[in-house]
Protein backbone atom coordinates (compact mmCIF):
# COMPACT_ATOMS: atom_id res chain seq x y z
CA UNK A 1 0.00 0.00 0.00
CA UNK A 2 1.35 3.43 -0.93
CA UNK A 3 1.86 6.37 1.41
CA UNK A 4 -1.38 7.60 3.07
CA UNK A 5 -2.39 11.07 1.92
CA UNK A 6 -4.88 11.54 4.72
CA UNK A 7 -4.97 9.84 8.06
CA UNK A 8 -7.50 10.58 10.72
CA UNK A 9 -7.24 9.28 14.26
CA UNK A 10 -9.68 9.58 17.13
CA UNK A 11 -11.78 12.27 15.48
CA UNK A 12 -14.59 13.61 17.64
CA UNK A 13 -17.14 16.17 16.52
CA UNK A 14 -19.77 17.53 18.86
CA UNK A 15 -22.09 20.51 19.01
CA UNK A 16 -22.83 22.84 21.87
CA UNK A 17 -26.47 23.83 21.96
CA UNK A 18 -28.43 26.09 24.21
CA UNK A 19 -31.04 23.88 25.82
CA UNK A 20 -33.04 26.14 28.08
CA UNK A 21 -31.97 29.65 28.97
CA UNK A 22 -28.21 29.68 29.41
CA UNK A 23 -27.80 25.97 30.08
CA UNK A 24 -25.98 24.18 27.30
CA UNK A 25 -25.92 20.59 26.22
CA UNK A 26 -23.54 18.77 23.94
CA UNK A 27 -24.77 16.76 20.98
CA UNK A 28 -22.38 14.20 19.59
CA UNK A 29 -21.78 14.09 15.85
CA UNK A 30 -18.81 11.76 15.42
CA UNK A 31 -16.92 9.75 18.06
CA UNK A 32 -13.50 8.16 17.86
CA UNK A 33 -13.15 7.86 14.11
CA UNK A 34 -9.95 6.43 12.57
CA UNK A 35 -9.50 6.40 8.81
CA UNK A 36 -6.76 6.44 6.17
CA UNK A 37 -6.89 7.26 2.48
CA UNK A 38 -3.92 6.34 0.31
CA UNK A 39 -2.56 7.94 -2.81
CA UNK A 40 -4.58 6.97 -5.89
CA UNK A 41 -7.21 5.24 -3.81
CA UNK A 42 -10.95 5.80 -3.83
CA UNK A 43 -12.34 5.24 -0.36
CA UNK A 44 -16.12 5.29 -0.11
CA UNK A 45 -17.75 6.40 3.13
CA UNK A 46 -21.16 4.82 3.30
CA UNK A 47 -23.93 5.67 5.71
CA UNK A 48 -27.52 6.77 6.10
CA UNK A 49 -28.53 10.40 6.62
CA UNK A 50 -27.37 11.52 10.06
CA UNK A 51 -24.63 8.90 10.28
CA UNK A 52 -22.03 11.68 10.35
CA UNK A 53 -20.47 11.26 6.92
CA UNK A 54 -20.98 14.87 5.82
CA UNK A 55 -19.67 16.04 9.20
CA UNK A 56 -16.53 14.04 8.46
CA UNK A 57 -16.05 15.98 5.22
CA UNK A 58 -16.74 19.30 6.97
CA UNK A 59 -14.29 18.47 9.75
CA UNK A 60 -11.50 17.75 7.27
CA UNK A 61 -12.30 20.95 5.35
CA UNK A 62 -12.69 23.04 8.49
CA UNK A 63 -16.15 24.30 7.52
CA UNK A 64 -18.12 22.97 10.48
CA UNK A 65 -20.78 25.25 11.95
CA UNK A 66 -19.53 27.73 14.58
CA UNK A 67 -20.91 25.81 17.54
CA UNK A 68 -18.99 22.63 16.65
CA UNK A 69 -16.12 21.30 18.80
CA UNK A 70 -13.59 18.87 17.41
CA UNK A 71 -11.02 16.53 18.93
CA UNK A 72 -8.50 14.05 17.57
CA UNK A 73 -5.94 14.38 14.81
CA UNK A 74 -6.16 14.93 11.10
CA UNK A 75 -2.84 14.38 9.32
CA UNK A 76 -2.39 15.37 5.70
CA UNK A 77 0.74 14.20 3.85
CA UNK A 78 2.73 13.60 6.98
CA UNK A 79 1.90 16.65 9.09
CA UNK A 80 -1.00 17.80 11.18
CA UNK A 81 -3.64 19.82 9.39
CA UNK A 82 -3.67 22.99 11.51
CA UNK A 83 -6.12 25.78 10.63
CA UNK A 84 -3.28 27.88 9.17
CA UNK A 85 -1.97 25.01 7.08
CA UNK A 86 -5.47 24.09 5.98
CA UNK A 87 -6.03 27.66 4.79
CA UNK A 88 -3.01 27.34 2.50
CA UNK A 89 -4.01 23.91 1.18
CA UNK A 90 -7.73 24.30 0.54
CA UNK A 91 -8.41 24.76 -3.13
CA UNK A 92 -4.82 23.82 -3.97
CA UNK A 93 -4.03 20.38 -2.55
CA UNK A 94 -7.34 19.61 -0.87
CA UNK A 95 -10.41 19.97 -3.01
CA UNK A 96 -14.10 19.58 -2.37
CA UNK A 97 -16.97 18.74 -4.67
CA UNK A 98 -20.19 19.59 -2.83
CA UNK A 99 -23.46 17.75 -2.81
CA UNK A 100 -25.71 20.46 -4.13
CA UNK A 101 -25.55 22.69 -7.20
CA UNK A 102 -26.75 25.53 -4.94
CA UNK A 103 -23.08 25.67 -3.92
CA UNK A 104 -22.49 27.72 -7.04
CA UNK A 105 -22.93 31.48 -6.72
CA UNK A 106 -26.23 32.23 -8.51
CA UNK A 107 -25.03 35.65 -9.67
CA UNK A 108 -21.57 34.78 -10.96
CA UNK A 109 -20.99 33.39 -14.47
CA UNK A 110 -19.85 29.77 -14.19
CA UNK A 111 -16.61 30.43 -16.07
CA UNK A 112 -15.59 32.99 -13.45
CA UNK A 113 -16.41 30.51 -10.69
CA UNK A 114 -14.10 27.94 -12.25
CA UNK A 115 -11.32 30.57 -12.43
CA UNK A 116 -11.44 31.28 -8.68
CA UNK A 117 -8.27 30.07 -7.02
CA UNK A 118 -6.33 29.75 -10.27
CA UNK A 119 -3.28 31.87 -11.01
CA UNK A 120 -4.78 34.91 -12.81
CA UNK A 121 -2.12 34.75 -15.53
CA UNK A 122 -3.20 31.32 -16.72
CA UNK A 123 -6.73 31.19 -15.26
CA UNK A 124 -8.58 31.64 -18.53
CA UNK A 125 -6.38 29.11 -20.31
CA UNK A 126 -6.90 26.61 -17.49
CA UNK A 127 -10.63 27.29 -17.50
CA UNK A 128 -10.81 26.36 -21.20
CA UNK A 129 -8.86 23.19 -20.57
CA UNK A 130 -11.16 22.17 -17.70
CA UNK A 131 -14.27 22.96 -19.74
CA UNK A 132 -12.95 20.76 -22.55
CA UNK A 133 -12.09 17.99 -20.09
CA UNK A 134 -15.59 17.96 -18.63
CA UNK A 135 -17.30 18.32 -21.97
CA UNK A 136 -18.68 21.80 -21.31
CA UNK A 137 -19.17 24.03 -24.39
CA UNK A 138 -16.98 27.12 -24.21
CA UNK A 139 -19.90 29.50 -24.67
CA UNK A 140 -21.57 28.47 -21.38
CA UNK A 141 -18.67 30.09 -19.47
CA UNK A 142 -20.49 33.43 -19.57
CA UNK A 143 -23.81 31.98 -18.40
CA UNK A 144 -25.20 31.97 -14.88
CA UNK A 145 -26.02 28.74 -13.02
CA UNK A 146 -29.80 29.08 -13.54
CA UNK A 147 -29.24 28.92 -17.29
CA UNK A 148 -27.50 25.52 -17.20
CA UNK A 149 -28.92 22.02 -16.85
CA UNK A 150 -28.37 20.02 -13.67
CA UNK A 151 -25.93 17.68 -15.40
CA UNK A 152 -23.86 20.58 -16.68
CA UNK A 153 -23.78 22.20 -13.25
CA UNK A 154 -22.43 18.98 -11.78
CA UNK A 155 -19.63 19.03 -14.34
CA UNK A 156 -18.99 22.69 -13.53
CA UNK A 157 -18.60 21.65 -9.88
CA UNK A 158 -15.98 19.13 -10.96
CA UNK A 159 -14.20 21.81 -12.97
CA UNK A 160 -14.10 24.09 -9.89
CA UNK A 161 -12.48 21.36 -7.81
CA UNK A 162 -9.98 19.76 -10.15
CA UNK A 163 -6.53 21.34 -10.07
CA UNK A 164 -3.16 19.92 -11.11
CA UNK A 165 -1.92 20.33 -7.55
CA UNK A 166 -4.79 18.46 -5.85
CA UNK A 167 -3.78 15.45 -3.76
CA UNK A 168 -7.02 14.83 -1.88
CA UNK A 169 -10.50 15.18 -3.34
CA UNK A 170 -13.58 14.99 -1.13
CA UNK A 171 -16.77 14.34 -3.08
CA UNK A 172 -19.94 14.70 -1.01
CA UNK A 173 -22.87 12.76 -2.49
CA UNK A 174 -22.06 13.53 -6.11
CA UNK A 175 -24.59 11.05 -7.51
CA UNK A 176 -28.09 11.30 -5.98
CA UNK A 177 -30.89 12.30 -8.29
CA UNK A 178 -28.90 11.45 -11.39
CA UNK A 179 -29.92 8.86 -13.94
CA UNK A 180 -27.71 5.79 -14.36
CA UNK A 181 -25.75 7.20 -17.26
CA UNK A 182 -24.89 10.41 -15.40
CA UNK A 183 -23.89 8.42 -12.32
CA UNK A 184 -21.54 6.35 -14.47
CA UNK A 185 -20.09 9.58 -15.87
CA UNK A 186 -19.46 11.06 -12.40
CA UNK A 187 -17.89 7.83 -11.15
CA UNK A 188 -15.77 7.73 -14.28
CA UNK A 189 -14.44 11.21 -13.50
CA UNK A 190 -13.53 10.07 -9.97
CA UNK A 191 -11.76 6.95 -11.31
CA UNK A 192 -9.81 9.13 -13.72
CA UNK A 193 -8.63 11.42 -10.93
CA UNK A 194 -7.60 8.45 -8.77
CA UNK A 195 -5.61 7.09 -11.70
CA UNK A 196 -3.70 10.37 -11.68
CA UNK A 197 -2.71 9.69 -8.08
CA UNK A 198 -5.35 11.74 -6.26
CA UNK A 199 -6.71 10.28 -3.04
CA UNK A 200 -10.51 10.36 -3.31
CA UNK A 201 -12.89 10.32 -0.37
CA UNK A 202 -16.33 9.54 -1.79
CA UNK A 203 -19.18 10.22 0.59
CA UNK A 204 -22.39 8.52 -0.42
CA UNK A 205 -25.40 6.52 0.68
CA UNK A 206 -25.55 4.73 -2.67
CA UNK A 207 -24.07 1.25 -2.01
CA UNK A 208 -23.92 0.35 -5.68
CA UNK A 209 -22.03 3.49 -6.60
CA UNK A 210 -19.65 3.00 -3.65
CA UNK A 211 -18.96 -0.64 -4.45
CA UNK A 212 -18.51 -0.10 -8.17
CA UNK A 213 -15.87 2.60 -7.88
CA UNK A 214 -14.07 2.22 -4.53
CA UNK A 215 -11.42 -0.23 -3.36
CA UNK A 216 -12.46 -0.03 0.27
CA UNK A 217 -15.80 0.95 1.77
CA UNK A 218 -16.05 2.54 5.22
CA UNK A 219 -19.47 2.07 6.81
CA UNK A 220 -20.71 4.69 9.27
CA UNK A 221 -23.65 4.53 11.63
CA UNK A 222 -24.73 7.10 14.23
CA UNK A 223 -21.41 8.88 14.37
CA UNK A 224 -19.28 5.75 14.60
CA UNK A 225 -17.14 4.16 11.96
CA UNK A 226 -18.57 0.63 12.12
CA UNK A 227 -16.24 -1.20 9.77
CA UNK A 228 -14.03 -0.83 6.72
CA UNK A 229 -14.70 -3.57 4.18
CA UNK A 230 -13.11 -4.47 0.87
CA UNK A 231 -15.38 -3.33 -1.94
CA UNK A 232 -15.29 -6.70 -3.65
CA UNK A 233 -16.73 -8.35 -0.52
CA UNK A 234 -20.06 -6.72 -1.33
CA UNK A 235 -21.13 -9.58 -3.55
CA UNK A 236 -23.50 -12.54 -3.50
CA UNK A 237 -25.09 -12.89 -0.11
CA UNK A 238 -22.41 -10.77 1.53
CA UNK A 239 -20.87 -13.75 3.35
CA UNK A 240 -17.37 -12.30 2.88
CA UNK A 241 -18.30 -9.09 4.74
CA UNK A 242 -16.71 -9.11 8.17
CA UNK A 243 -19.13 -6.95 10.14
CA UNK A 244 -22.80 -7.90 10.68
CA UNK A 245 -23.93 -4.27 10.14
CA UNK A 246 -22.34 -4.23 6.68
CA UNK A 247 -23.97 -7.60 5.91
CA UNK A 248 -27.37 -6.32 7.04
CA UNK A 249 -26.95 -3.22 4.90
CA UNK A 250 -26.03 -5.27 1.85
CA UNK A 251 -28.82 -7.83 2.33
CA UNK A 252 -31.40 -5.10 2.81
CA UNK A 253 -31.08 -4.10 -0.84
CA UNK A 254 -34.10 -5.05 -2.97
CA UNK A 255 -32.00 -7.01 -5.47
CA UNK A 256 -30.45 -9.03 -2.63
CA UNK A 257 -32.53 -10.46 0.18
CA UNK A 258 -34.58 -7.30 0.86
CA UNK A 259 -34.38 -8.32 4.51
CA UNK A 260 -35.16 -5.83 7.30
CA UNK A 261 -31.83 -6.63 9.01
CA UNK A 262 -30.93 -8.18 12.33
CA UNK A 263 -31.42 -11.65 10.83
CA UNK A 264 -28.38 -13.19 12.49
CA UNK B 1 -40.98 40.74 -23.25
CA UNK B 2 -39.64 43.39 -25.59
CA UNK B 3 -38.49 46.69 -24.17
CA UNK B 4 -41.12 48.61 -26.16
CA UNK B 5 -43.95 46.49 -24.82
CA UNK B 6 -42.60 46.81 -21.30
CA UNK B 7 -42.48 50.61 -21.59
CA UNK B 8 -46.05 50.78 -22.86
CA UNK B 9 -47.16 48.53 -20.00
CA UNK B 10 -45.40 50.73 -17.44
CA UNK B 11 -46.94 53.92 -18.87
CA UNK B 12 -50.33 52.25 -18.79
CA UNK B 13 -49.76 51.37 -15.15
CA UNK B 14 -48.79 54.98 -14.39
CA UNK B 15 -51.95 56.23 -16.13
CA UNK B 16 -54.25 53.93 -14.17
CA UNK B 17 -52.40 54.76 -10.96
CA UNK B 18 -52.87 58.50 -11.52
CA UNK B 19 -56.53 58.04 -12.44
CA UNK B 20 -57.07 56.07 -9.24
CA UNK B 21 -55.10 58.42 -7.01
CA UNK B 22 -56.75 61.53 -8.42
CA UNK B 23 -60.26 60.08 -8.07
CA UNK B 24 -59.59 58.97 -4.50
CA UNK B 25 -57.96 62.26 -3.51
CA UNK B 26 -60.78 64.23 -5.09
CA UNK B 27 -63.39 62.15 -3.28
CA UNK B 28 -61.64 62.64 0.05
CA UNK B 29 -61.36 66.41 -0.42
CA UNK B 30 -64.96 66.58 -1.55
CA UNK B 31 -66.07 64.73 1.57
CA UNK B 32 -63.91 66.91 3.84
CA UNK B 33 -65.32 70.01 5.56
CA UNK B 34 -63.07 72.29 3.45
CA UNK B 35 -65.10 75.05 1.78
CA UNK B 36 -63.06 76.21 -1.24
CA UNK B 37 -64.80 79.58 -1.39
CA UNK B 38 -64.28 80.43 2.26
CA UNK B 39 -60.67 79.22 1.99
CA UNK B 40 -60.15 81.45 -1.03
CA UNK B 41 -61.60 84.68 0.32
CA UNK B 42 -60.21 84.11 3.80
CA UNK B 43 -61.93 83.26 7.05
CA UNK B 44 -62.34 86.82 8.22
CA UNK B 45 -64.12 88.09 5.13
CA UNK B 46 -67.89 87.92 5.32
CA UNK B 47 -69.82 87.17 2.14
CA UNK B 48 -73.47 87.80 1.49
CA UNK B 49 -75.51 84.79 0.47
CA UNK B 50 -75.92 86.25 -3.01
CA UNK B 51 -72.17 86.75 -3.49
CA UNK B 52 -71.58 83.24 -2.18
CA UNK B 53 -74.05 81.69 -4.61
CA UNK B 54 -72.62 83.59 -7.55
CA UNK B 55 -69.09 82.45 -6.67
CA UNK B 56 -70.35 78.86 -6.45
CA UNK B 57 -71.83 79.17 -9.91
CA UNK B 58 -68.73 80.89 -11.25
CA UNK B 59 -66.49 78.08 -10.00
CA UNK B 60 -68.91 75.33 -10.96
CA UNK B 61 -69.28 74.14 -7.38
CA UNK B 62 -73.03 73.78 -7.92
CA UNK B 63 -72.48 71.02 -10.45
CA UNK B 64 -72.32 67.29 -9.55
CA UNK B 65 -69.07 65.92 -8.05
CA UNK B 66 -68.50 63.75 -11.14
CA UNK B 67 -68.75 66.76 -13.43
CA UNK B 68 -66.40 68.71 -11.18
CA UNK B 69 -63.89 65.86 -11.16
CA UNK B 70 -64.01 65.48 -14.94
CA UNK B 71 -63.52 69.22 -15.45
CA UNK B 72 -60.52 69.19 -13.09
CA UNK B 73 -59.03 66.03 -14.63
CA UNK B 74 -59.56 67.50 -18.11
CA UNK B 75 -57.57 70.62 -17.36
CA UNK B 76 -54.81 68.54 -15.73
CA UNK B 77 -54.54 66.55 -18.95
CA UNK B 78 -53.91 69.86 -20.68
CA UNK B 79 -51.14 70.58 -18.19
CA UNK B 80 -53.10 73.01 -16.02
CA UNK B 81 -53.02 72.14 -12.32
CA UNK B 82 -55.00 75.23 -11.39
CA UNK B 83 -54.15 78.23 -9.22
CA UNK B 84 -53.14 77.93 -5.57
CA UNK B 85 -55.67 79.73 -3.38
CA UNK B 86 -53.01 80.42 -0.72
CA UNK B 87 -50.24 81.76 -2.95
CA UNK B 88 -52.41 83.11 -5.81
CA UNK B 89 -49.95 81.69 -8.37
CA UNK B 90 -50.24 78.58 -10.58
CA UNK B 91 -49.87 75.33 -8.61
CA UNK B 92 -47.16 74.11 -11.00
CA UNK B 93 -45.00 77.16 -10.10
CA UNK B 94 -45.37 76.52 -6.36
CA UNK B 95 -44.51 72.86 -6.78
CA UNK B 96 -41.52 73.61 -9.01
CA UNK B 97 -39.87 75.95 -6.49
CA UNK B 98 -40.69 73.84 -3.41
CA UNK B 99 -39.72 70.56 -5.01
CA UNK B 100 -36.19 71.87 -5.55
CA UNK B 101 -35.68 72.45 -1.83
CA UNK B 102 -37.17 69.06 -0.99
CA UNK B 103 -35.06 67.27 -3.58
CA UNK B 104 -31.86 68.56 -2.00
CA UNK B 105 -33.08 67.39 1.40
CA UNK B 106 -34.27 64.01 0.21
CA UNK B 107 -31.24 63.56 -2.03
CA UNK B 108 -28.79 63.99 0.85
CA UNK B 109 -30.84 61.75 3.13
CA UNK B 110 -31.19 59.19 0.36
CA UNK B 111 -27.47 59.05 -0.45
CA UNK B 112 -26.27 58.99 3.13
CA UNK B 113 -28.80 56.37 4.19
CA UNK B 114 -27.84 54.24 1.19
CA UNK B 115 -24.09 54.43 1.58
CA UNK B 116 -23.87 54.51 5.37
CA UNK B 117 -26.75 52.07 5.86
CA UNK B 118 -25.25 49.52 3.49
CA UNK B 119 -21.80 49.83 5.08
CA UNK B 120 -23.17 49.43 8.61
CA UNK B 121 -25.31 46.49 7.51
CA UNK B 122 -22.32 44.70 5.99
CA UNK B 123 -20.17 45.32 9.06
CA UNK B 124 -22.93 44.07 11.37
CA UNK B 125 -23.51 40.92 9.31
CA UNK B 126 -19.83 40.00 9.09
CA UNK B 127 -19.43 40.49 12.87
CA UNK B 128 -22.81 39.06 13.73
CA UNK B 129 -23.39 38.67 17.47
CA UNK B 130 -20.33 40.72 18.39
CA UNK B 131 -20.11 44.19 19.86
CA UNK B 132 -20.24 46.17 16.60
CA UNK B 133 -23.29 44.19 15.49
CA UNK B 134 -25.04 44.91 18.78
CA UNK B 135 -24.39 48.64 18.47
CA UNK B 136 -25.65 48.75 14.87
CA UNK B 137 -28.70 46.63 15.70
CA UNK B 138 -29.52 48.69 18.76
CA UNK B 139 -29.28 51.90 16.75
CA UNK B 140 -31.37 50.50 13.91
CA UNK B 141 -34.17 49.08 16.03
CA UNK B 142 -34.37 52.23 18.13
CA UNK B 143 -34.40 54.59 15.15
CA UNK B 144 -36.85 52.42 13.18
CA UNK B 145 -39.25 52.64 16.10
CA UNK B 146 -38.84 56.40 16.40
CA UNK B 147 -41.37 58.70 14.70
CA UNK B 148 -39.57 61.14 12.38
CA UNK B 149 -41.28 64.22 13.79
CA UNK B 150 -40.33 63.26 17.34
CA UNK B 151 -36.70 62.73 16.36
CA UNK B 152 -36.80 66.15 14.68
CA UNK B 153 -38.05 67.73 17.88
CA UNK B 154 -35.33 65.98 19.92
CA UNK B 155 -32.67 67.27 17.52
CA UNK B 156 -34.16 70.77 17.78
CA UNK B 157 -34.08 70.65 21.56
CA UNK B 158 -30.53 69.32 21.74
CA UNK B 159 -28.74 71.04 18.86
CA UNK B 160 -30.68 74.28 18.52
CA UNK B 161 -31.97 75.09 21.96
CA UNK B 162 -29.38 73.56 24.32
CA UNK B 163 -26.24 73.69 22.24
CA UNK B 164 -27.24 76.52 19.92
CA UNK B 165 -25.30 75.02 17.02
CA UNK B 166 -28.05 75.25 14.44
CA UNK B 167 -31.03 77.55 13.78
CA UNK B 168 -34.46 76.46 14.96
CA UNK B 169 -36.05 76.40 11.53
CA UNK B 170 -36.57 77.86 8.05
CA UNK B 171 -34.19 77.70 5.10
CA UNK B 172 -32.47 81.02 5.83
CA UNK B 173 -32.25 83.68 8.55
CA UNK B 174 -35.59 85.23 9.52
CA UNK B 175 -36.34 88.50 7.71
CA UNK B 176 -33.76 88.08 4.95
CA UNK B 177 -35.16 87.76 1.42
CA UNK B 178 -34.49 84.25 0.10
CA UNK B 179 -32.38 85.44 -2.82
CA UNK B 180 -30.00 87.17 -0.42
CA UNK B 181 -29.33 84.12 1.74
CA UNK B 182 -25.76 82.94 1.26
CA UNK B 183 -24.63 79.38 0.69
CA UNK B 184 -23.23 78.86 4.21
CA UNK B 185 -26.45 80.11 5.76
CA UNK B 186 -28.42 77.70 3.57
CA UNK B 187 -26.24 74.76 4.59
CA UNK B 188 -26.49 75.83 8.22
CA UNK B 189 -30.29 75.64 8.01
CA UNK B 190 -30.17 72.46 5.98
CA UNK B 191 -28.18 70.28 8.40
CA UNK B 192 -30.79 69.42 11.02
CA UNK B 193 -33.67 68.46 8.70
CA UNK B 194 -31.27 66.43 6.56
CA UNK B 195 -29.81 64.76 9.64
CA UNK B 196 -33.28 63.84 10.90
CA UNK B 197 -34.30 62.30 7.63
CA UNK B 198 -30.96 60.48 7.18
CA UNK B 199 -30.84 59.03 10.70
CA UNK B 200 -34.10 57.16 10.13
CA UNK B 201 -33.13 56.07 6.63
CA UNK B 202 -29.76 54.66 7.73
CA UNK B 203 -31.52 52.49 10.29
CA UNK B 204 -33.84 50.89 7.74
CA UNK B 205 -31.21 50.22 5.12
CA UNK B 206 -28.72 48.90 7.71
CA UNK B 207 -31.28 46.42 9.08
CA UNK B 208 -32.24 45.11 5.65
CA UNK B 209 -28.62 44.84 4.51
CA UNK B 210 -27.67 43.02 7.69
CA UNK B 211 -30.39 40.42 7.14
CA UNK B 212 -29.59 39.95 3.47
CA UNK B 213 -25.84 39.72 4.06
CA UNK B 214 -26.39 37.20 6.86
CA UNK B 215 -28.41 35.05 4.44
CA UNK B 216 -25.63 35.31 1.89
CA UNK B 217 -22.92 34.40 4.41
CA UNK B 218 -24.94 31.36 5.55
CA UNK B 219 -25.57 30.19 2.00
CA UNK B 220 -24.30 27.02 0.38
CA UNK B 221 -22.16 28.97 -2.04
CA UNK B 222 -20.30 30.80 0.72
CA UNK B 223 -19.71 27.51 2.57
CA UNK B 224 -18.35 26.13 -0.68
CA UNK B 225 -16.20 29.22 -1.16
CA UNK B 226 -14.71 28.64 2.30
CA UNK B 227 -14.06 25.01 1.38
CA UNK B 228 -12.26 26.25 -1.73
CA UNK B 229 -9.92 28.29 0.43
CA UNK B 230 -11.31 31.75 -0.28
CA UNK B 231 -10.41 34.21 2.49
CA UNK B 232 -13.16 36.23 4.24
CA UNK B 233 -12.16 39.26 2.15
CA UNK B 234 -12.34 37.29 -1.08
CA UNK B 235 -15.72 35.88 -0.07
CA UNK B 236 -17.08 39.40 0.42
CA UNK B 237 -15.63 40.60 -2.88
CA UNK B 238 -16.57 37.54 -4.94
CA UNK B 239 -19.97 36.71 -3.48
CA UNK B 240 -21.05 39.04 -0.66
CA UNK B 241 -21.38 42.34 -2.51
CA UNK B 242 -22.63 40.70 -5.68
CA UNK B 243 -25.49 38.94 -3.93
CA UNK B 244 -26.49 41.70 -1.54
CA UNK B 245 -26.20 44.63 -3.96
CA UNK B 246 -29.33 43.93 -6.00
CA UNK B 247 -31.74 43.82 -3.04
CA UNK B 248 -30.02 46.81 -1.43
CA UNK B 249 -30.27 49.01 -4.52
CA UNK B 250 -33.84 47.87 -5.15
CA UNK B 251 -34.79 48.75 -1.60
CA UNK B 252 -33.02 52.06 -1.95
CA UNK B 253 -35.22 53.13 -4.87
CA UNK B 254 -38.39 51.63 -3.46
CA UNK B 255 -37.61 53.73 -0.39
CA UNK B 256 -38.77 56.90 -2.22
CA UNK B 257 -42.24 56.65 -0.70
CA UNK B 258 -41.00 56.53 2.89
CA UNK B 259 -38.53 59.28 2.08
CA UNK B 260 -41.34 61.52 0.88
CA UNK B 261 -43.48 60.68 3.89
CA UNK B 262 -40.54 61.40 6.17
CA UNK B 263 -39.79 64.71 4.47
CA UNK B 264 -43.36 65.89 5.10
CA UNK B 265 -42.82 65.40 8.84
CA UNK B 266 -39.23 66.64 8.97
CA UNK B 267 -39.97 69.76 6.95
CA UNK B 268 -43.02 70.56 9.04
CA UNK B 269 -41.07 70.29 12.29
CA UNK B 270 -38.29 72.54 10.96
CA UNK B 271 -40.64 74.88 9.01
CA UNK B 272 -38.40 74.06 6.07
CA UNK B 273 -39.99 75.43 2.88
CA UNK B 274 -40.06 72.22 0.84
CA UNK B 275 -42.81 70.24 -0.79
CA UNK B 276 -43.60 68.37 2.41
CA UNK B 277 -44.27 71.40 4.55
CA UNK B 278 -46.22 72.97 1.65
CA UNK B 279 -48.44 69.90 1.61
CA UNK B 280 -49.21 70.41 5.29
CA UNK B 281 -49.87 74.11 4.69
CA UNK B 282 -52.15 73.39 1.75
CA UNK B 283 -54.15 70.89 3.78
CA UNK B 284 -54.48 73.19 6.81
CA UNK B 285 -55.21 76.24 4.65
CA UNK B 286 -57.85 74.51 2.54
CA UNK B 287 -55.86 75.07 -0.64
CA UNK B 288 -57.54 72.30 -2.68
CA UNK B 289 -55.76 72.79 -6.04
CA UNK B 290 -52.31 72.82 -4.40
CA UNK B 291 -53.15 69.85 -2.16
CA UNK B 292 -54.35 67.73 -5.08
CA UNK B 293 -51.43 68.85 -7.23
CA UNK B 294 -48.86 67.75 -4.64
CA UNK B 295 -50.67 64.44 -4.16
CA UNK B 296 -50.40 63.75 -7.90
CA UNK B 297 -46.75 64.79 -8.10
CA UNK B 298 -45.82 62.62 -5.13
CA UNK B 299 -47.60 59.66 -6.74
CA UNK B 300 -45.47 60.15 -9.86
CA UNK B 301 -42.36 60.48 -7.68
CA UNK B 302 -43.00 57.24 -5.83
CA UNK B 303 -43.95 55.45 -9.04
CA UNK B 304 -40.69 56.61 -10.62
CA UNK B 305 -38.75 55.22 -7.66
CA UNK B 306 -40.43 51.83 -7.91
CA UNK B 307 -39.92 51.68 -11.66
CA UNK B 308 -36.22 52.47 -11.32
CA UNK B 309 -36.03 49.77 -8.63
CA UNK B 310 -37.51 47.25 -11.09
CA UNK B 311 -35.15 48.22 -13.87
CA UNK B 312 -32.05 48.24 -11.66
CA UNK B 313 -32.99 44.91 -10.10
CA UNK B 314 -33.32 43.33 -13.52
CA UNK B 315 -29.99 44.82 -14.56
CA UNK B 316 -28.18 43.43 -11.52
CA UNK B 317 -29.83 40.02 -11.28
CA UNK B 318 -29.91 37.88 -14.43
CA UNK B 319 -32.51 35.60 -12.84
CA UNK B 320 -34.98 38.49 -12.68
CA UNK B 321 -34.08 39.48 -16.23
CA UNK B 322 -35.01 36.08 -17.59
CA UNK B 323 -38.39 36.20 -15.86
CA UNK B 324 -39.54 39.52 -17.29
Amino acid sequence: MSEPILSISGLDVSFVQYARGLRTRTVTGITGLDLEVAEGEILAVLGASGSGKTLLAQAILGILPHNARTGGDIVFRGSRLSPARRERLLGREISYIPQSVTSLDPLMPVGAQVRIGLDPAVAEHERRRLFARYDLPDQVAGLHPHQLSGGMLRRVLFATGVRDTVRLLIADEPTPGLHAEAVAEVLGHLRELAAEGVAVLLITHDINAAVSVARRVAVMNQGHLVTVEAADAFTGDGERLRHPFARDLWRALPQNRFSPGGTE
Amino acid sequence: MALGELTVLRLLRLATLLAGVSALAFTLVHASPIDPIQAYVGADVGLTDEQYTRLREHWGLDRSPVEQYLAWAGSILQGDLGVSTLYKVPVSDVIATRFGASLALMGVAWLSSGVLGYALGVVAATRRGRFVDRVVSWYSYTLSATPTFWLGIVFLVVFSVWLGWFPVGLAGPYGVPSDEVGFTARVHHFVLPALTLSAVGVANIAMHTREKMTDVLNSDYVAFARARGESPGQILRNHGFRNSAAPAVTLQFAYFSELFGGSVLAETVFSYPGLGSTLTEAALGGDVPLLLGIVLISAVFVFAGNTIADVVNAALDPRVRSRT
